[in-house]
C-alpha cells in the first residue's frame, strides 16, 4: 500500500494545482509511503498527482507517478495489482514497454488496451487515480471488496482526493460533522458508504468507478457482492468442492506473497489465519515465514496456545505482542486519529501495537485472514440469525429458544439465561424474517442505547433519518429473494467488512505503521466462489464455515479447525474506568467537553460514567450495550477534539 | 407488612419509586419521570438488554431481599415497572 493523493481544478484553472498544495496532501500521507514520493503536475491540464510510497516491488525504479510510452497516461496507485506478472506478460505480447518492474506501471498500459474496462482484468487490492491527458479525463477506482481506501471532496471549483481524509483536510475549508454518519456509526458500527462523518467528504465505494472532468464527476459500480439465482447454487460433491477451494487459496495466497521484501502472516489462533500461515509456509522459500499475533493479558480474549501451536507446527519465526488495558487505552487517541471516525470498539488498538511490532521486525507486508468469516459463513450473527428464523416458525416452542445458548459458548450472558428470557430479548425485536435486514436486527438495535446519550439539539439533526432503512434500499436488488444467510452476508460484506474491519481494523491501524496487510480470502475469485455455495456449504445447522474446515484438513491441527469459533475482541469499556484509567480519559468526558463539543447530555454520560464506575469497583462485568454505548461517548469525543477543533 | 428479608416495613408504592429510581439511573441515565411509561416494556422500548436485565435481578434481589428463581426469570414477571411491580409485591405480600 502506498498514499495517493490529487487535485483537479474543475474551472479548467491550473493555479489551483501548486507543488505547495500537493506536498501538503502528500505529507498527511507520509506514515502510508515512508520509502519516497513523487508528484506530476500536467503542463497543459487542470490536474495534479502526488504519491508517497512504500516500496514492495521494484523498490529501486518504481517511483511513481508512472507514465505510458508516450507520456500521455499518468497512473497513481495505492495497493497492489497482484496478477501484475501475467498481465505484464500479456501487454508485452502486444507491443507495449515497461520501464520499471512495478505492478502499478501495468495499469496504464492496461488503460490503453482496455479503457475503464481494466478493471475486470485486475486481481488485487488497489486505489488509483489515471490522468488520461487526451482526454483530459481522470479515473478515481477501488478494488472490489473495499480494502484500500479512497475519498474525495468536491468543492465549486475543484475535486480534491486521497487514501485518508487528513490529507483532504490539509487544502480544503475544514468539513463540519456530518450528524448522518454520527449515527450510521451507533447503529451499523460504521458510516455507510459513501457517508464518512465529514460534511461533504465522500469515499469512492468498494467496487465502484469513478470518472472526474473540468464537467463533473460520474460514479459507477463496476463489481457487486452477488449470489446466483436461488436454486443454482453449487451444492454436491463436497470433497471436490473442497480440494477445488484449496486449490484457489493456494492461488490466492501464491499471487499476495508476491514482493521483493519479506512478507509475514499474522497468527490469531483461529481457522482462518491458521490456513492462511499454512498454505504460505508451504509456498515460502528462503527462510521460515515470519508470523506475528497479539496475546491479552485478559484470559477471556487470549488465544495463545493455539497461536504458539500452529507457529510450532509450521516452524515459524514467531513474535507476540502482549496486549493489555492500559495498552489499549493509551492507544485509543492515535487510534481515532487514525481510523478518522467514531468507534464501537476498542479492537483496534491492539491492532494498532501489532503493526508497530511488525514494523520493527523490519516486515512491510503481512497475510491477514479477513473477509474467512464474511465469505464462508463464519459469524455467530449468521448462526444466530439462522436460530432466530427457526424459533420465529414456532412462536410457541419452549424448546427452539435452547439453541440461542448454544450460539455465544463465551458470553457469560447466555450460559446463565433461561431461554424464556433469550427468547423474549430476541422476540423484542419484531422478528419478521421477511425484513431486508433482518439477520443485523439484534446488532442495530443495541446501537440504539448511544443515542440514549445524545444532546436533544444534536438529535434533531438527525430526526428522520433510519439508517436501517437507508441500508435496506441502498441494497434492495441485491437483498431481495435471497436466504437468511445470503442477505445476512451482503450485509455483513457492506457494512462491517469493509466499513470497519478493512478500515478502522485493517488499512488504518497497519499503515499508521507503514504495514501492508493482504487478503487472499478477499481474492475476488474466492469471494465468487463462496458466493456460489449453497447455504448449508457455509453453515451446516450450526456449524459454521462447513467447507472452509473441510478445506482445511491436514492443514490445520484439528484441535484448531473444530474449535468453536471465538471472535477477536479488545477490553472496550473495561480499559477506560477504574483506578489504571488515563486522565485524558476524565478530561474528554467532563461536563464542559461535553458540552463545549454539543454530541452528548452531559449528565447521562455522567450517569453512565458513574454506573460503570460502581460496577468496576465492585468487579462486576460490565454489559455489552453500556460499554459499546460509552466507546461511543469517548471516540466521538476525541473524533471531535482532532478534527473540529484541530486539538 | 412486614418484609420477609430485611424486618423493614414496605409499601408497594415505595417498590415502585425506588425501581423506578433505578431504572431512570441505570438503564436511561436520567432523572426526568416523564422518560419512563410504567407499562411499557422494557425490551420493546429497548431499555434493558439481556445482560442488563440478569442486573436488574441481581439488583432486585438484593434491595428487596426475594429470590429470583429460574422459572421466575419470564417477561409476564419482569418486562416492565408495573410487572415488576406485581410481582415483588407477591413475593412478599404487599398491598
Amino acid at each position: 500500500m502506498c498514499g495517493i493523493a490529487g487535485i483537479l481544478a474543475l474551472d479548467g484553472c491550473p493555479d489551483r494545482i501548486s507543488r505547495a498544495r500537493l506536498g501538503a496532501m502528500a505529507a498527511a500521507l507520509a506514515h502510508r509511503g515512508p520509502d519516497g514520493g513523487g508528484y506530476l503536475i500536467d503542463p497543459c491540464g487542470p490536474l495534479g498527482l502526488a504519491h508517497r510510497r512504500l516500496a514492495i516491488v521494484d523498490p529501486a525504479g518504481g517511483r511513481q507517478p508512472i507514465a505510458n510510452e508516450d507520456g500521455t497516461v499518468h497512473v497513481v496507485l495505492n495497493g497492489e495489482i497482484c496478477n501484475h506478472v501475467e498481465l505484464r506478460r500479456e501487454l508485452g505480447s502486444r507491443g507495449h514497454r515497461f520501464h520499471t518492474g512495478t505492478d502499478t506501471e501495468v495499469l496504464v498500459h492496461l488503460y490503453e488496451e482496455h479503457g475503464d474496462e481494466l478493471l475486470h482484468a485486475l486481481n488485487g487490492q488497489f486505489a488509483f487515480a489515471l490522468w488520461d491527458a487526451r482526454r483530459r479525463r481522470l479515473m478515481l477506482a477501488r478494488d472490489r471488496p473495499g480494502i484500500s481506501p479512497l475519498y474525495y471532496w468536491q468543492g465549486p471549483s475543484e475535486l480534491v482526493f486521497a487514501s485518508e481524509i487528513k490529507a483532504l483536510l490539509a487544502v480544503i475549508p475544514r468539513p463540519a460533522v456530518n450528524p448522518r454518519a454520527i449515527r450510521q456509526v451507533f447503529r451499523c458500527w460504521a458510516p455507510l458508504s459513501p457517508e464518512t462523518p465529514f460534511a461533504g467528504v465522500f469515499e469512492v465505494e468498494p467496487g465502484q468507478l469513478a470518472i472526474a472532468t473540468p464537467e463533473g464527476l460520474t460514479l459507477r459500480r463496476y463489481w457487486e457482492w452477488s449470489f446466483p439465482p436461488a436454486g443454482e447454487e453449487r451444492r454436491g460433491g463436497e470433497p471436490e468442492l473442497a480440494e477445488e477451494l484449496q486449490a484457489l487459496l493456494d492461488d490466492a495466497t501464491r499471487l499476495r506473497l508476491r514482493a521483493d521484501v519479506p512478507v509475514g502472516a499474522c497468527l490469531s489462533g483461529g481457522l482462518d489465519s491458521s490456513l492462511l500461515a499454512a498454505l504460505a509456509a508451504r509456498a515460502t522459500s528462503g527462510g521460515p515465514l515470519r508470523t506475528f499475533s497479539i496475546r491479552f493479558t485478559d484470559r477471556d480474549l487470549d488465544e495463545t496456545p493455539f497461536q504458539r501451536a500452529m507457529a510450532e507446527r509450521l516452524g515459524t519465526t514467531h513474535t507476540e505482542v502482549t496486549v493489555d488495558r492500559a495498552a489499549v487505552a493509551d492507544a485509543l487517541p492515535a487510534v481515532i486519529r487514525a481510523a478518522e471516525t467514531p468507534l464501537l470498539r476498542a479492537a483496534p488498538a491492539p491492532v494498532a501495537r501489532l503493526a508497530s511490532r511488525i514494523h520493527a521486525a523490519g516486515v512491510k507486508v503481512v497475510l491477514t485472514g479477513e473477509g474467512a468469516d464474511e465469505v464462508f459463513g463464519g459469524y455467530d450473527l449468521f448462526r444466530e440469525a439462522k436460530v432466530r428464523a427457526f424459533c420465529a416458525r414456532r412462536r410457541d416452542s419452549r424448546l427452539r429458544p435452547l439453541l440461542l445458548k448454544r450460539l455465544y459458548p463465551y458470553l457469560t450472558f447466555t450460559r446463565d439465561q433461561t431461554p424464556a428470557v433469550l427468547k423474549s430479548y430476541f422476540a423484542a425485536l419484531d422478528d419478521d424474517t421477511a425484513q431486508p435486514v433482518f439477520s443485523h436486527r439484534p446488532r442495530f438495535a443495541a446501537g440504539l442505547r448511544c443515542e440514549v446519550f445524545l444532546h436533544p439539539h444534536f438529535r434533531e439533526q438527525i430526526d428522520g433519518f433510519d439508517p436501517e432503512a437507508r441500508l435496506a434500499a441502498d441494497l434492495e436488488a441485491g437483498l431481495r429473494g435471497r436466504d437468511v444467510l445470503q442477505r445476512a452476508q451482503l450485509l455483513e460484506a457492506r457494512t462491517l467488512l469493509a466499513g470497519y474491519l478493512l478500515s478502522s481494523q485493517g488499512d488504518r491501524m497497519l499503515m499508521a505503521h507503514s504495514v501492508e496487510g493482504r487478503y487472499p480470502y478477499l481474492d475476488h475469485r474466492v469471494i465468487e466462489f463462496g458466493n456460489a455455495l449453497a447455504p448449508q456449504l457455509k453453515v451446516r445447522v450450526l456449524r459454521e464455515k462447513h467447507l472452509l474446515k473441510r478445506c482445511a484438513q491436514g492443514l490445520v491441527p484439528d484441535a484448531i479447525r473444530e474449535r468453536p469459533k471465538q471472535p477477536y475482541r479488545a477490553p472496550d469499556a473495561a480499559a477506560f474506568v477504574g483506578p489504571g484509567r488515563p486522565a485524558w480519559v476524565a478530561d474528554a468526558l467532563g461536563g464542559l467537553a461535553i458540552r463545549r463539543a454539543g454530541y452528548f447530555d452531559a449528565n447521562r454520560v455522567n450517569r453512565l460514567v458513574r454506573k460503570l464506575e460502581t460496577a468496576a469497583a465492585r468487579g462486576e462485568p460490565i454489559s455489552h450495550v453500556d460499554s459499546q454505548a460509552f466507546m461511543a461517548v469517548l471516540s466521538t469525543q476525541l473524533w471531535h477534539g482532532f478534527f473540529q477543533e484541530g486539538r | 407488612m412486614n418484609d420477609e428479608g430485611t424486618g423493614t416495613l414496605i409499601a408497594a408504592g415505595a417498590v415502585r419509586a425506588a425501581l423506578r429510581a433505578h431504572i431512570l439511573e441505570n438503564f436511561l441515565f436520567s432523572d426526568d419521570e416523564s422518560l419512563l411509561d410504567d407499562a411499557a416494556s422494557f425490551q420493546e422500548q429497548h431499555v434493558i438488554d439481556s445482560m442488563g436485565m440478569l442486573q436488574l435481578v441481581a439488583h432486585i434481589e438484593r434491595e428487596f431481599g426475594i429470590t429470583v428463581r429460574d422459572e421466575d426469570m419470564v417477561p409476564e414477571n419482569l418486562d416492565s415497572i408495573d410487572r415488576l411491580v406485581a410481582f415483588i409485591a407477591g413475593r412478599k405480600g404487599l398491598v
